[in-house]
């Protein structure tokens, strides 16, 4: 099975992060960048599903240039090879996810895989967006029956299992309260959650591998996709700075504030 | 603490370095975050090595990841695998320790002295954690001075070699499956592999250590060992050099390690200083303090960009023994001075295990004398630039 799983490179969540005075972006001054979180997990799962079913795992990522180094990393953990879409300046997720659709069409693989969402500006749309535009099935949020995984839990059913034919795929996801399992016809766009799989460290042979695997770049403007926004950011802000808290004798007090103050209740 | 995500760079070194480079280092820190952190003042407390992550280092590659991937490395650069080495002791000296000893003084004389069956027989296994080595130069009357030593391999008959001797302060020797055994021959200093369990050949832990506690240290007793010469003797091996070229290649390791060691202190001193409160002000806002934090950074920074330049004229074939041992001993003593200032910002908790600096304080004491201590560091970079030396009156 073919599979092809996108890789954003992130504002590490770690890093400080300020705004700039003018509120036009971040101060990226000493701010490290990685691989979006829920990408490695998506990554993850394909080399598995490639591992227990064998095929291709191809990598993609738009952006700069720099976005190389998110994809060898998910070249070092096991994915094949890379495709970078480069494009300079502002894309939100539908130009995203217009630009997906393109390499869709010139890979052509049976799943395509998602972070739910990049942990940057946190949209939670392209997944959608791309499977909308290519009419295709849709999971979102894939998921596992319990929390972060044991080796038994590992062993155990995976939260992604391919039918026995190779044309459809069971996928448990998060829903609020509990799980749902959906069952897609292959081709599909699946999104994933946190709780997939917990996402290999990169060995250090595999590191080294992964500087001779096939990186492509190609010019995001050259694939014919419309990446005009449709959603332009004007200004960014700092969350106001959180006051001192303050104790209240009583219920009724509480209440008061609730009500007069915080005008809440 | 939380688990620092980012290492210490002052003056961006990490600019200097390669795409592969980093993501070594960067997949080093997460597996210490989230592997070693977590139970490593436990294992010290309780002076007991954490076995478990043997077979987890052994599968990520971190045991001889400059040899080539026939013998089961990595080919990795010379500045790829000081970083590692930074982020593993930036855990546990120990750890690092470990690492040193089954990759720079195990692996390396296999692969560089070994017959080719030698190397097919242990590297592979070495590089996976599956087999666990030990380097045994040292001996209880031959520290800084191993051209004295007393063990000794007399040839006899059919093929075999009968060793006698005993050796002191051996990292790993208790666990570990083969020995790289120095000894005295009539033929000079040679090399043999050991294994677990030959008769006559015992290895009994050191306890009591107020450092490195959370790694094995043992003597190594030799009564009439008989070894077979062609699976033992390591045939490329003559003289002296042969074991003082390992200790070069761990001494580089140990050069970039012990700046880890005291990028954890460094981190936690001032993570502390900034959130000690007392005389209502921050304690990091004293000009007491902050002269040690500058002092600090200052000479981590200087460290790192030595360590860098020194694995760049490595990776060429060009740094000299005696730039090693600069580094190793200006590193590892700043280390030393860095530990020891962080330990005094924070105050009683400095002593205790809820923070890593006393443990690293007390760990680099070893640091600072195995490998060649601090003085006969000086010694060799004092003959290297006089042209005399002065080891002895
Ligand atoms: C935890 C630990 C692990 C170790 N692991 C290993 C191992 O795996 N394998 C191994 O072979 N060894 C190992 N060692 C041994 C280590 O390498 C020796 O301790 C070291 O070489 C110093 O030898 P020594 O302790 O006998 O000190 P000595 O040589 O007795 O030195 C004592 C003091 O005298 C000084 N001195 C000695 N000679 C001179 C001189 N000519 N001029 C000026 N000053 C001098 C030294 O600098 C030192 O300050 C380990 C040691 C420790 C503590």
């Amino acid at each position: 099975m073919k599979l092809l799983v996108t890789v954003k490179r992130v504002e590490d969540p770690e890093s400080r992060i300020r705004v700039r005075p003018d509120g036009q972006g971040i101060v990226t001054d000493g701010v490290n960048y990685k691989m979006n979180p829920f990408d490695e997990i998506a990554v993850e799962e394909a080399i598995r599903l490639k591992e227990r079913h064998g095929g291709e795992v191809v990598v993609v990522s738009l952006g700069g240039p720099a976005a190389a180094a998110e994809l060898r990393a998910a070249l070092a953990m096991g994915a094949d090879r890379a495709v970078l879409a480069r494009h300079a300046g502002a894309l939100d997720p539908s130009g995203a996810a217009a630009l997906l659709e393109r390499l869709v069409a010139q890979e052509r693989p049976d799943l395509v895989l998602l972070g739910k969402q990049a942990v940057d500006d946190d949209q939670n749309q392209t997944g959608q967006l791309l499977a909308g535009r290519l009419g295709w099935p849709q999971a979102t949020f894939a998921s596992k029956k319990e929390g972060l995984e044991s080796p038994a839990e590992q062993a155990r059913e995976p939260g992604l299992a391919l039918s026995a034919d190779g044309a459809r795929l069971r996928v448990a996801r998060e829903i609020d309260g509990g799980l749902e399992t959906l069952e897609l016809e292959l081709p599909a766009v699946v999104t994933v959650d946190l709780r997939l799989n917990r996402p290999r460290f990169a060995s250090l042979p595999g590191i080294m591998k992964a500087k001779k695997k096939e990186l492509r770049e190609v010019e995001a403007g050259a694939l014919g996709a419309d990446l005009s926004p449709r959603v332009v950011v004007r200004r960014l802000l700092e969350p106001p700075a959180r006051a001192g808290g303050v104790k209240v004798a009583d219920v009724s007090e509480l209440f008061q504030r609730l009500r007069g103050e915080a005008k809440v209740v | 603490m939380a688990a620092s995500e980012e290492l210490t760079d002052y003056m961006g070194f990490q600019e200097l370095l390669g795409d592969e480079e980093r993501l070594v280092r960067r997949q080093a820190r997460q597996f210490v975050n989230a592997e070693v952190l977590p139970g490593i003042e436990r294992c010290a407390q309780e002076q007991r090595f954490p076995r478990d992550l043997v077979g987890r280092m052994g599968e990520l590659g971190f045991f001889g990841p400059t040899l080539p991937p026939e013998y089961g490395g990595a080919g990795l650069s010379s500045v790829a695998y000081g970083l590692l080495m930074y982020e593993l002791e930036r855990g546990d000296s120990g750890i690092r320790s470990f690492a040193s000893v089954q990759g720079a003084l195990v692996m390396y004389p296999i692969f560089t002295y070994g017959s080719e069956a030698q190397k097919r027989r242990w590297l592979p296994r070495l590089a996976r954690g599956e087999a666990v080595g030990c380097f045994g130069l040292t001996e209880p009357d031959f520290g800084s001075n191993p051209a004295g030593m007393r063990t000794r391999a007399v040839r006899e008959a059919g093929g075999t070699w009968r060793l006698d001797g005993a050796k002191m302060w051996i990292t790993n020797g208790s666990v570990a499956d083969v020995a790289v055994v120095w000894a005295r021959t009539d033929d000079g200093v040679r090399g043999f592999l050991v294994e677990k369990g030959a008769p006559g050949f015992t290895a009994p832990e050191m306890k009591g250590k107020w450092s490195l506690r959370a790694s094995v240290t043992s003597e190594l007793i030799l009564d009439g060992v008989r070894v077979d010469e062609e699976q033992s003797l390591l045939p490329g091996a003559r003289g002296l050099k042969a074991p003082l070229s390992c200790l070069t290649q761990a001494r580089y390791g140990i050069a970039w390690g012990a700046l880890g060691a005291a990028d954890a202190c460094y981190q936690c001193a001032l993570d502390y200083a900034l959130n000690r409160i007392q005389f209502e002000r921050p304690i990091a806002s004293f000009q007491l303090q902050q002269e040690k934090l500058a002092w600090m950074v200052t000479e981590l920074t200087k460290g790192q960009l030595l360590a860098l330049q020194l694995g760049r004229l490595k990776d060429r074939h060009l740094a000299t023994p005696a730039q090693v041992s600069m580094a190793k001993m200006n590193n590892v003593d700043a280390a030393r001075q860095i530990a020891a200032r962080a330990r005094t910002i924070l105050g009683a908790n400095g002593i205790t295990g809820e923070y890593p600096v006393m443990r690293h304080m007390t760990n680099l004491e070893s640091v600072y004398t195995y490998e060649g201590t601090h003085d006969m560091h000086l010694l060799i970079v004092g003959e290297a630039v006089t042209g005399i030396p002065a080891f002895r009156p």
